[in-house]
């Protein structure tokens, strides 16, 4: 027996870590990877939600979110190596200017 | 036993999360993602979403991160490198996500009167459930999805292509 | 009956243990069996010289291996360059637990042919094999040589997109059944008449096409000739496994027959009937034991054939170009494979009585 709120403040506690990693982190792969913790993180939210509410939904937004997360990696990792063939760099310092 | 398990993987999360944040090479970083990703999945059948647990191993550890992994091993990524930016942001960012997390946590324990307690199998959405309500109720989001996959790949195509 | 904790414990303990057991000394065996064939296709004995008929050939093959120095290059990423082959064989071993591979026979409340019977096996089957690239994915980076890495990011481009194409073959098939239990898709292709190997998914269910998708995508799946080049020994010595010795390299090795093994199996029990008789009644036995010893016996038999035509094509088979491959899987089995799902569902929508 484990009460819903500890799901939901685990949940936090990975959105938080998930924060501080996409505003520490240097690196635009790990930037971006810690995006998709956050994206977890609130999956996890819906998940416990649903089991609280008894609802389906909750895991169908879930179901949704994995669609999008998805196709962001694709995008996103697309355009890390079209900027990386650009500049050469991995770093977000140096990847500044908003043209190639 | 539900207990138990609780607190394994939750704490597989937490420490996959925190090694994330301190690893320097991304490779590790992606390997305890994975680790975060996979716990998830038990954490998702104890909430009795036994689909979407199956669907986080596939589509998150399976297909994401293989993706991730696959990039940083083409581009041969390296450790990264403190910069004076990187300072800023350790100065800004933990309180900042700590701040976050206090005011969540104080949230979630302040209405934790209003959640129930979870019971392993008390109430599980099995497949059929879930994909009664995706392909009936929900079916027009799902093809928008459906749209949007292909709108992604045709934009990596286009995107990661060299120019002649 | 209510059995008590412990005695649940204990005998599925034991079954994992006998398990494991039986595979690796299948996967040993398979690994005689392919040199024996590949030798006779090309005129050759193979290993004929350890006991009679080279049967005690994997006993030796395994102490020769154990017994070897293992080496560890000094400019390897040393903790992932560790654990990559315990991830590969870690996956490989682990996907059996879902397998049901003989009738279902309860002794003490405990199912004596399958580890656990959980309602989503074939998505755990899935799951766990695309787990198993992080093994071949690592070890290629973490050995610190070029061809590794080549051969490393050959499979992971490869399994991705294969991996596509296998799960789509597979919808199919689960619509026919309307369940991930693999144990009820093998109950939708019983039959009781003499013929009742024409219930088979392969024959009645008019899934052939979605068999050799699910063929193709498995060979390519599991790094196996005609598509393995991962590790094709004439442009990359020996691909991600380059920098490997001893233990180390046997965990890759016994990695890559488990595999093949696991995806027999499945081949089995999704398009073959599993352990049912292709006959019906007739040789699937009477009694209890009599009953559990054909099942048994008809799994066997199938995974066998399944092993035997991995064998020969690549006794027979040229390799593929890696351009041609990615082709091959994008441009040909995906396309098929989604004609396949549509084909099904008019089918199935057409046949069934409006609900």
């Amino acid at each position: 027996m484990v009460p819903i709120s500890w799901y939901l403040i685990l949940s936090a506690i990975l959105f938080s870590i998930g924060v501080a990693a996409f505003l520490i982190k240097r690196n635009i792969i790990t930037v971006f990877m810690s995006i998709e913790l956050m994206l977890n993180a609130v999956n996890l939210t819906f998940v416990a939600f649903a089991q609280q509410w008894h609802m389906v939904r909750g895991q169908i937004f879930v179901f949704f979110v994995m669609v999008v997360a998805a196709a962001e990696a694709a995008v996103g990792l697309a355009i890390i190596i079209a900027v990386f063939r650009a500049r050469s760099t991995l770093n977000v310092d140096q990847i500044d200017l908003m043209k190639l | 036993m539900h207990l138990a398990l609780f607190c394994i993987f939750g704490a597989l999360c937490v420490a996959g999360a925190l090694n994330l944040l301190l690893q320097r090479h991304p490779i590790n970083s992606a390997l305890s993602l994975i680790v975060v990703m996979s716990s998830l999945a038990v954490l998702y059948l104890l909430l009795g979403a036994e689909f979407l647990a199956a669907a986080q191993v596939i589509v998150y550890s399976g297909a994401i991160m293989v993706l991730f992994t696959f990039v940083i091993m083409l581009l041969n990524a390296g450790r990264e490198q403190r910069t004076h930016g990187s300072k800023m942001a350790w100065v800004l960012g933990f309180p900042g996500a700590a701040v976050l997390l206090a005011l969540l946590a104080d949230i979630f324990i302040t209405h934790s009167g209003d959640f129930h307690r979870v019971q392993a199998g008390e109430y599980v959405v099995n497949t059929a459930m879930l994909s009664g309500v995706l392909f009936r109720d929900l079916l027009l989001p799902f093809e928008v999805t459906s749209i949007l996959i292909l709108i992604a790949i045709l934009g990596a195509v286009a995107l990661a292509r060299k120019e002649h | 009956m209510e059995t008590s904790l412990l005695t649940f414990l204990i005998v599925n303990l034991i079954k994992i243990v006998v398990v494991v057991v039986i595979l690796l000394m299948e996967v040993a065996y398979t690994v005689l069996l392919e040199r024996k064939l590949v030798g006779r296709i090309q005129n050759r004995w193979g290993p004929s010289r350890v006991g009679p008929f080279g049967l005690l050939q994997p006993l030796a093959d395994g102490a020769k291996l154990f017994l070897k120095e293992d080496l560890m290059p000094l400019a390897v990423e040393r903790p992932l360059y560790v654990i990559a082959p315990m991830i590969a064989l870690g996956c490989a071993l682990t996907s059996i637990a879902v397998i049901p591979f003989g009738a279902n026979i309860q002794w003490h409340g405990v199912d004596l042919f399958q580890i656990s019977d959980v309602s989503i096996g074939l998505l755990i089957l899935l799951g766990i094999t695309s787990i198993g690239v992080y093994g071949i994915a690592l070890s290629g980076w973490s050995s610190n040589n070029k061809y590794s890495l080549l051969g490393a990011l050959r499979a992971s481009a490869q399994v991705i997109s294969y991996e596509l194409a296998l799960g789509l073959a597979l919808v199919g098939v689960i619509m026919r059944a309307g369940s991930l239990r693999l144990r009820d898709i093998v109950n939708v292709q019983t039959g009781h008449s003499v013929l009742a190997f024409l219930h088979w998914n392969f024959f009645g269910g008019f899934q052939f096409v979605a068999f050799f998708v699910y063929l193709m995508a498995a060979y390519a799946e599991t790094n196996r000739s005609p598509f393995d080049l991962p590790e094709a020994e004439s442009e990359l010595t020996a691909g991600y496994h380059t920098e490997y010795s001893s233990m180390k390299f046997a965990m890759f090795f016994m990695a890559e027959y488990a595999n093949m093994i696991t995806v027999g199996c499945v081949a089995t029990l999704l398009f073959f009937g599993g352990w049912t008789s292709p006959f019906g009644h007739f040789l699937s036995g009477s009694g209890p034991i009599s009953i559990a010893l054909f099942s048994v016996f008809w799994f066997v038999a199938k995974v066998f054939g399944f092993l035997f035509l991995y064998i020969w094509v690549r006794g027979t088979l040229p390799r593929f170009r890696y351009d041609q491959l990615m082709g091959f899987g994008w441009k040909f089995l995906v396309p098929v494979a989604i004609a396949n799902i549509v084909v099904t569902g008019l089918w199935m929508g057409l046949s069934l009585p409006a609900r």
